[in-house]
């Protein structure tokens, strides 16, 4: 195919009737996609009454203060911290856990190796919700309600199976010639998954560690069940409060909603490759 | 591959951080590497999901050990509960949604952006910001849109004359408004699968057929669909799974109201199991829902995912 790159066969074919129809599909669809999300953030710089008669179109006076009494309070940036720390928790021991577990299930030779992979694996057949009243007796029993390990410890244990066959496939395709500097009896073994193995794993750590993320940071069930104490909500709890408290304040909801999606909104445009890609190789690769 | 050895300086500094090698032999290793998940995992996941079938059979406010064996009341009890028939009913309504409007519906989009043309990415990236938006945002923001005083239904409303109905608050419009939310947050997700998945098709296949005269929907009948099926199985696993989990969505726009008619599965399990620490009864449904995904994943892997 030396003629794609100078002219890629497929977009010569494509016909101006078609592109015109692809335009105006995409812009429809992308308008009705993407309506909500503006309607939303619009919807913070507005009184009440505008709002009203107003809901969708620019701000006729555009209101700073709905997004500045959020931004000076303290409640948004406690979430936001509260989110990010239980976030921190869960990547860091998913990490940790799942690229070890999988490097032995993948390098090392051991009795029932298979079995315990299958055991592991049991855990991508059901979602953590099938047991969560047993869960929250567990943490409760381990006196971990209102802490952040609360949520995070079951979050790590239930992602453990997805991480660890994405590692695990990640690590039996780096070729065995590379290990072969290292012996490999025990020793070796761990020696070769710090010295080795690691430092060429950055992409799949990174793969790893945005689906654990992601997953944590949008978490809704797990920590509605675990917290009790307001000052610990990760910003999910923190903003179903928010609206349960003002109700009909619609201004004030869509300020506060603006704000808390805004992280994911600019991480999601910084990154959008990583985590597109990230988000999708659980499915494609698991 | 000398890079690699483990006599280069860099390395070797960071092989001091580690255990000394003598005291962490073969078995060492295995203790040290695969012990903690194990715990964890048994602890947090396997040992909870035997709990949840035991419990179960008990009627148990979660203090003390249960100790008042009902057998299979709990059970009884929740096939004979119309609110759960009705939870039921929206998990299957929400399964067939996805299906049959929603994969589709991304693999039309799919097909085309998956092509490079100026702007491919930025509609890519606009489709896909829904999914990575919490289930809990994407609620409010909705909630705000079908608000029959302020949203874009009272709009329509007073734009064409008429008093805007409250969406979300119609017994019988409600679950319809909630499937709408589902469909936009999760297309993106199922439209960039098949972006691999046609990526993944080599375009020679096109050009033999277009120069043999094939039209546009001939070649996509014949070519891509058929190359696509592993895709498309994988797409429905993940939207079946998906809608057996239904919860986060659910609650910032009905909490499962108005009279119960928006529950689903999960809902359901958390007013009625959780909130009321009806644990047994709860339990019940966990192990109700375990059993559908259960047979569901083993069933597909074994009839339709086989061949990867």
């Amino acid at each position: 195919m030396s003629s794609a790159s100078a002219a890629p066969a497929p977009e010569r074919a494509v016909s101006l009737v078609y592109r015109l129809y692809s335009y105006a599909a995409l812009l429809l669809v992308g308008g009705i996609v993407f309506f909500p999300l503006l309607a939303a953030s619009m919807g913070g710089f507005k009184s009440l009454g505008e709002l009203r008669t107003n809901p969708f179109g620019l701000p006729q006076a555009w209101e700073w203060q709905n997004y500045w009494q959020i931004l000076s309070g303290s409640d948004y940036w406690r979430m936001l911290a509260n989110s990010l720390a239980i976030g921190l928790i869960t990547v860091f021991t998913t990490l940790v856990l799942g690229s070890m577990t999988a490097f032995a299930l993948a390098h090392a030779r051991f009795f029932g190796r298979d079995m315990l992979l299958n055991y592991f694996l049991l855990g991508l057949m059901f979602p953590a919700a099938t047991a969560i009243i047993p869960l929250f007796l567990r943490i409760r029993d381990l006196g971990l309600l209102d802490s952040y390990f609360g949520v995070a410890l079951p979050q790590v244990a239930f992602g453990l199976p997805m991480s660890i066959l994405l590692f695990r496939k990640f690590f039996r395709d780096i070729p065995k010639e590379i290990y072969e500097a290292a012996t490999m009896d025990g020793a070796g073994y761990a020696r070769a998954f710090f010295v080795i193995t690691l430092p060429l794993s950055r992409p799949i750590l990174a793969t790893v560690a945005i689906i654990s993320f992601v997953g944590s940071w949008n978490s809704y069930l797990l920590p509605l069940i675990m917290f009790n104490d307001g000052s610990k909500f990760p910003w999910p709890l923190g903003i179903m409060n928010f609206v349960s408290d003002h109700s009909a304040d619609w201004q004030k909801i869509l300020a506060f909603l603006t704000l808390t999606i805004l992280p994911t909104v600019i991480a999601f445009a910084i990154a959008q490759k990583h985590i597109v890609s990230g988000l999708t190789a659980g499915a494609v690769k698991g | 591959m000398s890079e690699f050895a483990p006599s280069t300086p860099a390395p070797a500094s960071s092989l001091r951080r580690l255990p000394k090698s003598p005291s962490l032999g073969a078995t060492g290793f295995l203790v040290v590497f695969l012990a903690p998940s194990l715990v964890l995992f048994t602890t947090l996941v396997i040992l909870p999901m035997i709990q949840a079938g035991w419990y179960s059979f008990f009627d148990w406010n979660g203090y003390g050990v249960p100790e008042n064996f009902v057998g299979l009341r709990n059970f009884q009890q929740l096939f004979g509960s119309s609110v759960f028939l009705t939870a039921l009913r929206n998990n299957g309504l929400i399964i067939a949604v996805s299906v049959v409007l929603q994969i589709p519906l991304a693999l039309w989009l799919a097909t085309l952006v998956s092509r490079r043309f100026a702007g491919a990415v930025f509609f890519r990236a606009v489709f896909f910001l829904p999914f990575v938006l919490a289930d809990v945002a994407a609620g409010i923001i909705w909630s705000f849109i079908y608000d029959g005083n302020y949203g874009l239904v009272a709009s329509l409303g007073h734009a064409l004359g008429f008093d805007p109905p409250f969406l979300l608050a119609d017994k019988q419009w409600a679950i319809y408004a909630v499937l709408v939310v589902i469909v936009w947050k999760y297309f993106g997700f199922h439209m960039m699968l098949f972006i691999a998945g046609l990526q993944g098709i080599s375009p020679d296949y096109h050009e033999a057929a277009e120069i043999d005269g094939a039209s546009r929907r001939q070649r996509f009948l014949h070519i891509t669909l058929p190359l696509l099926k592993p895709t498309i199985a994988l797409s429905v696993f993940f939207s079946v799974l998906g809608a057996l989990q239904t919860f986060d969505v659910i609650m910032p726009l009905t909490q499962g109201g108005p009279a119960n008619s928006t529950q689903s599965m999960v809902s359901f399990l958390y007013l009625f199991g959780i909130s009321r620490m009806k644990i047994g009864f709860g339990s019940a449904v966990g192990v109700v829902l375990f059993l559908m995904c259960a047979t569901f994943a083993f069933a597909y892997k074994k009839m339709v995912l086989k061949d990867e």
